[in-house]
């Protein structure tokens, strides 16, 4: 449509533009958890997110080595003590490693932006301290004034964004950490996979039955199934949480695969309907004037062209069971929390460890990492479910 | 057992069992009730076909029947009942206890707000998006990261806006971006959003609105593309401009799936839990009938109320399973 | 109202070259048909006249103004496409007074225009009904009523009938013979694939030639079929093709001597116009200019029917050409009983004969 004669360019940008700030909108909430997951505690505390992304500038006091020990003798009564400021502070190993890049400093509280880095302070009577950009420093007195403590240094520096991968190493390496996510993480596992396949096959069948066989009573059961396809899931909780302490299941896994499996069908059976109604009904025909059996025809033809559809219901099951709480609280999670899935473990961390946030993003960014990347992965199919499945 | 076996085994067992029902059911229908051979074999092979289609249904059959159907009869009778007296007829005692309490009349108040503004805003914003990434060379990236919140689990988005609505002390950096930005444009003290009443609701609503709002622009989307080119090139002829275009070319044309959207996401509004639970668990007036089912259930234990608030979610869903079965049937003639 | 001018136009879809060199001069009050097989450009050409595309690169104008950026709904022209492009949701009424409504007409001047193009069109027990309750040929009949209430300077119709009937074709296709009468001051561009439709309503045919990109010739319909262009043009126009031979001149002067290749020495009475003797060149005979010669006549060709097709009022005879030829089409007048195998002689009125020099122009035009 770009093609229109007369279409002002203005609009087209205001286009570009209008999409550009919705995206960002759209992204920056799920920014904001990523970085603050690559960001140390005082990080965290000291600044928001947005501010990791630029280089810091932050006042310090640091100390030079105690001169008592280290001074050195130039001869003529008068001592030097040289060194690199961040090294004796004991925040980088050698003056190499230093990071931060020293703007101002001074020698004095009152006045902490003096000089620049390669000036030299005269700090009265003949003593002198000149500290470079990277934190080196040589300091000169006599005998006397090259005693006791350090010489104290004020400095403004601007250190580089910095990230660090230790809060995943705690959320999920740590076995000591109890709050920690690996084994929600497994749980999840455990819970999502076989509710994931096992509603597959089942609905597949119902779904060529209702496609593609002829049987009275046939649209009825399609409106069953459009019909339970909006019954809330919390209507079935206290009657099949009964149901499966009649019958011995209680509270574990086997309880939760068969309540996904059920609460699962309707969408399953109603996809997959959809999409084989819709193929050639001359291949059928053609495979059972052949002689093939339904069950031939529905293994051999039907199941392979499927396979879109299979896809994109497999997809919103995975992603649904994955983010599920409800389902695990219910019919999954005992006293023990021996159980417990990651959805759950971070509503309890949310509770606990409300401001700390590094462990909160961490936890949460580990949960939605495996549905961004099947998201990502398979957007097609999502989006092919999608436009099947929403009712017509 | 180590569970990750056990899931294994129950996978095998799970799909083997489907597999092994649905062909040795076959078989046994053919060979052996039914046999297509012998002097009857043209009529047993027509009630074999006619008894075919129902073993292909039945274990889905049972499932919905056992899963979903027979819980909202249960749901209703158990809501009718009491369990402390032994689950004794109570009639409708249930629902006058819950009609007296402030805390249901808070979630209800709460649920219709939900109704009215998310999916409208959610819908909104994805026509927006939809019509305005059509139109551009880099529209299908802009879809694709505006529609990933649609993977992340409700819980998964509590924390992330939790960060967003995080509130410090005065004297400490605000790390939450709207304190950040209220404190920037003037404002005197950060605000601890999630407990300001009525306006807390809006913002956990923010949530589901971000997450749907994929949802709406990939629906319509698909509707927009599906608009013949040439009625709205004949529109520009005729000398329409681009809202009018919009709102009187495009729009009625895709108002069946405008409809369609938002019935989807009202329904996902009505069984909303996650959220709530996660992020102020009905407290500061939050309240919405999902969690105060949720607090009735398990941790009052009262499941005579908890059941009688399920119903009422469930009529209010009552409409819109209607309208759905009343167009399923109708196209399927 | 409303001349047209292009002048030296071209479009281009990143590097494809769809149209080129495009000079037109469309005068008031004239119906022009652009022509040409699928694909050459036809409606590009029409969309790019309506502001539907943008021009690549030339001149655009109408009534002496350029129009290359003026927005389509300024430029006074009215459009009637291939689907109809109905509006599904408004009504008929609606459909047709939504650009009266856009530029905010009087509702009393809107009912008025919208009455008498619906008593025009036959509409007027149909104007409360939506699309989709009509027929095809109603349909189009809004559509074009659509452009009737503008009042535009320029109707441009895209294939308007292709997608009716071959009957309805037929009567649509007099209705709006009948509407170009009724307004004899309106310009009108219409396009087809159809040769029939473009040789019954046009006043000057546009043949557009999908190889080259560019116009293969512009004239009134007799124009092109007495007296094409180029070989492009002369087997456009015309069903079947006209017969092209493989041909050596031998003979120039006012009037040019060929030798066929597979066939005799002829005398076209066509200027020869610079050629020379030994150029190779094209002979062209339409199949219904063919004549069974008697005997003593000039045979210019003689060939065995391959295969012959009675069609009542003609009789369409193929005959096989030379080694490696397509067959020669001869259409002979009532029904004609000619035996495969047969062989045939075959003759013509050299007024009713073309020349095409090797690079397939016209001898006429040279
Ligand atoms: N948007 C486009 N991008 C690239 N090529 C195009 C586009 N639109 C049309 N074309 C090409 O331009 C040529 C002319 O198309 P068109 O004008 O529709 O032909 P017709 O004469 O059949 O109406 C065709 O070869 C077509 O493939
Ligand atoms: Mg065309």
């Amino acid at each position: 449509m770009a093609a229109i004669a007369g279409t002002k360019s203005s609009l087209t940008w205001a286009v570009h533009l209008s999409v550009a700030a919705l995206v960002l909108l759209w992204i920056f909430p799920t920014a904001g958890l990523l970085v603050s997951s690559f960001r140390t505690t005082d990080q965290i505390r000291s600044s928001g997110w947005w501010a990791a992304m630029f280089p810091a500038t932050a006042n310090e006091t640091l100390r030079a080595a105690d001169p008592d020990d280290f001074r050195v003798d130039l001869g003529d009564g008068r001592f030097a003590v040289s060194g690199n400021l961040y090294v004796e502070d004991g925040s980088v190993e050698t003056p190499d490693d230093v990071q931060a890049v020293i703007q101002v400093w001074g020698t004095s509280s009152r006045a902490i932006d003096a000089f620049v880095p390669g000036d030299t302070a005269d700090l009265g009577d003949g003593e002198t301290i000149t500290v470079q950009s990277n934190g080196d420093y040589v300091w000169e007195g006599d005998d006397d004034q090259m005693s006791g403590r350090g010489q104290r240094v004020f400095v403004t520096a601007e250190s580089p964004p910095e990230f660090t991968l230790n809060n995943y190493q705690n959320v999920l390496f740590d076995p000591a950490n109890r709050e920690g996510m690996a084994q929600a993480f497994f749980n999840t596992l455990t819970v999502t996979i076989p509710a994931t396949i096992i509603p597959i096959l089942v609905a597949a069948f119902a779904a060529y039955a209702l496609a593609w066989m002829d049987f009275p009573g046939r649209a009825l059961l399609i409106a069953f199934v459009v019909a339970l396809l909006v019954v809330p899931l919390q209507l079935a909780l206290i009657p099949l949480l009964q149901l499966h302490n009649d019958i011995g299941i209680g509270k574990g896994y086997l309880g939760v695969w068969l309540a996904h499996t059920g609460f699962g069908m309707p969408l399953a059976i109603y996809l997959l309907r959809n999409y084989m109604v819709g193929l050639p009904r001359d291949i059928i025909e053609n495979a059972k004037v052949d002689g093939a059996t339904d069950f031939q025809i529905f293994v051999k033809i039907i199941l392979p062209l499927s396979f879109p559809a299979l896809a994109s219901f497999a997809i919103f099951q995975f992603l649904w069971t994955w983010n599920d709480l409800l389902v695990a609280l219910v019919f999954l999670i005992d006293a023990t929390g021996q159980t417990t899935v990651m959805t759950r473990q971070i509503v309890e961390l949310l509770g606990t460890r409300g401001g700390d946030w590094e462990i909160l993003a961490t936890s949460a960014f580990v949960s939605i990492a495996v549905p961004l990347v099947v998201f990502f992965l398979m957007q097609r199919y999502l989006v092919r479910g999608l436009l099947a499945g929403s009712v017509k | 057992m180590n569970p990750a076996v056990q899931g294994l085994i129950t996978i095998i067992i799970g799909v083997g069992g489907c597999v092994g029902y649905f062909y040795f059911s076959n078989q046994i229908l053919d060979k052996f009730i039914f046999p297509a051979t012998g002097p009857q074999a043209g009529r047993n092979i027509s009630r074999a076909n006619a008894v075919r289609p129902w073993l292909f249904l039945f274990p889905a059959l049972f499932a919905l029947s056992l899963y979903l159907a027979y819980p909202v009869f249960e749901t209703l009778r158990l809501s009718l009942t009491d369990r402390n007296a032994g689950g004794a007829f109570v009639g409708l005692d249930n629902y006058t206890q819950m009609f007296g309490e402030d805390k249901f009349w808070e979630a209800v108040r709460n649920n219709l707000l939900w109704l009215l503004i998310v999916p409208a805003a959610s819908t909104a914003f994805g026509l927006l998006a939809a019509q305005l990434t059509d139109r551009i060379s880099w529209g299908n990236i802009a879809k694709s990261l505006i529609f990933m919140p649609m993977a992340i689990s409700f819980v998964g988005a509590a924390v992330i806006f939790k960060l967003i609505y995080d509130a410090r002390p005065e004297d400490m950096a605000q790390i939450g971006i709207m304190n950040a930005v209220y404190l920037q444009l003037g404002g005197e003290s950060p605000i601890t959003w999630l407990t300001v009443p009525f306006w807390n609701n809006i913002f956990l609503m923010v949530v589901l609105i971000w997450i749907q709002t994929g949802f709406a622009m990939v629906i319509l989307s698909a509707a927009l593309r599906g608009i013949p080119e040439e009625t709205i090139e004949a529109a520009i002829i005729d000398g329409a401009n681009p809202f009018q275009v919009f709102f009187k070319i495009k729009m009625p044309q895709i108002a069946g799936t405008i409809v369609v959207v938002w019935t989807t996401i009202t329904i996902v509004v009505l069984k909303v839990f996650d959220i709530v639970f996660a992020m102020t668990n009905g407290q500061w007036e939050t309240q919405v009938l999902a969690n105060y089912m949720y607090d009735k259930l398990f941790r009052a234990n009262d499941w005579g109320v908890g059941s009688a608030s399920a119903i009422i979610i469930m009529l209010m869903v009552t409409p819109i399973l209607v309208w759905n079965v009343y167009n399923a049937r109708k196209e399927m003639r | 109202m409303a001349s047209l001018l292009l002048t030296d136009v071209a479009k281009s879809y990143g590097k494809v070259e769809v149209l080129k060199n495009i000079d037109l001069d469309i005068k008031t009050g004239e119906l022009i048909v652009f022509v040409g097989p699928s694909g050459c450009g036809k409606s590009t050409l029409l969309r790019m006249i309506a502001g539907l595309e943008s021009i690549s690169s030339g001149d655009f104008q109408i009534d002496g103004e350029r129009m290359n950026e003026v927005p389509p709904s300024k430029r006074g022209i009215a459009m009637v496409f291939q689907s109809y492009a109905l509006y599904p949701h408004m009504t008929v009424r609606d459909n047709m007074s939504f650009s009266l409504q856009i530029a905010k007409m009087s509702k009393k001047e809107i009912d008025e225009r919208v009455a008498k193009a619906a008593r025009i069109l036959q509409l007027e027990q149909y104007l409360d009904r939506l699309p989709k309750a009509l027929s095809g040929g109603q349909r189009q009949r809004v559509a074009i009523g659509r452009s009737i209430v503008r009042d535009p300077k320029v109707y441009l119709f895209d294939e308007p009938l292709s997608n009716l009937d071959a009957a309805l074709r037929v009567d649509t296709r007099i209705e709006i013979a009948q509407l170009k009468e009724d307004m004899p001051n309106s310009t009108m561009i219409y396009v087809t694939h159809d040769q029939v439709e473009a040789m019954t309503l046009a006043t000057r045919i546009v043949v557009l030639n999908n190889v080259t990109h560019t116009i293969g010739q512009v004239g009134t319909p007799l124009e092109l079929y007495e007296k094409p262009k180029n070989t492009f043009v002369a087997q456009f126009i015309g069903s079947p093709k006209m017969n092209l031979l493989e041909a050596t001149v031998t003979g120039v002067g006012d009037s040019t001597e060929v030798k066929l290749t597979h066939g005799e020495t002829v005398t076209v009475p066509i200027p020869s116009n610079g050629a020379s003797v030994g150029d190779k060149v094209e002979f062209g005979i339409r199949p219904e200019d063919f004549l069974v010669a008697d005997d003593g006549a000039d045979v210019i060709y003689s060939g065995e029917a391959l295969y012959t097709e009675k069609l009542g009022e003609v009789t369409v005879v193929y005959l096989k050409g030379g080694a490696g030829v397509s067959p020669l089409i001869a259409k002979i007048p009532g029904i004609a009983h000619v035996k495969k195998g047969e062989t045939l002689h075959l003759t013509g009125a050299p007024e009713k004969m073309h020349l095409f020099a090797g690079d397939g122009e016209s001898f006429l035009y040279k």
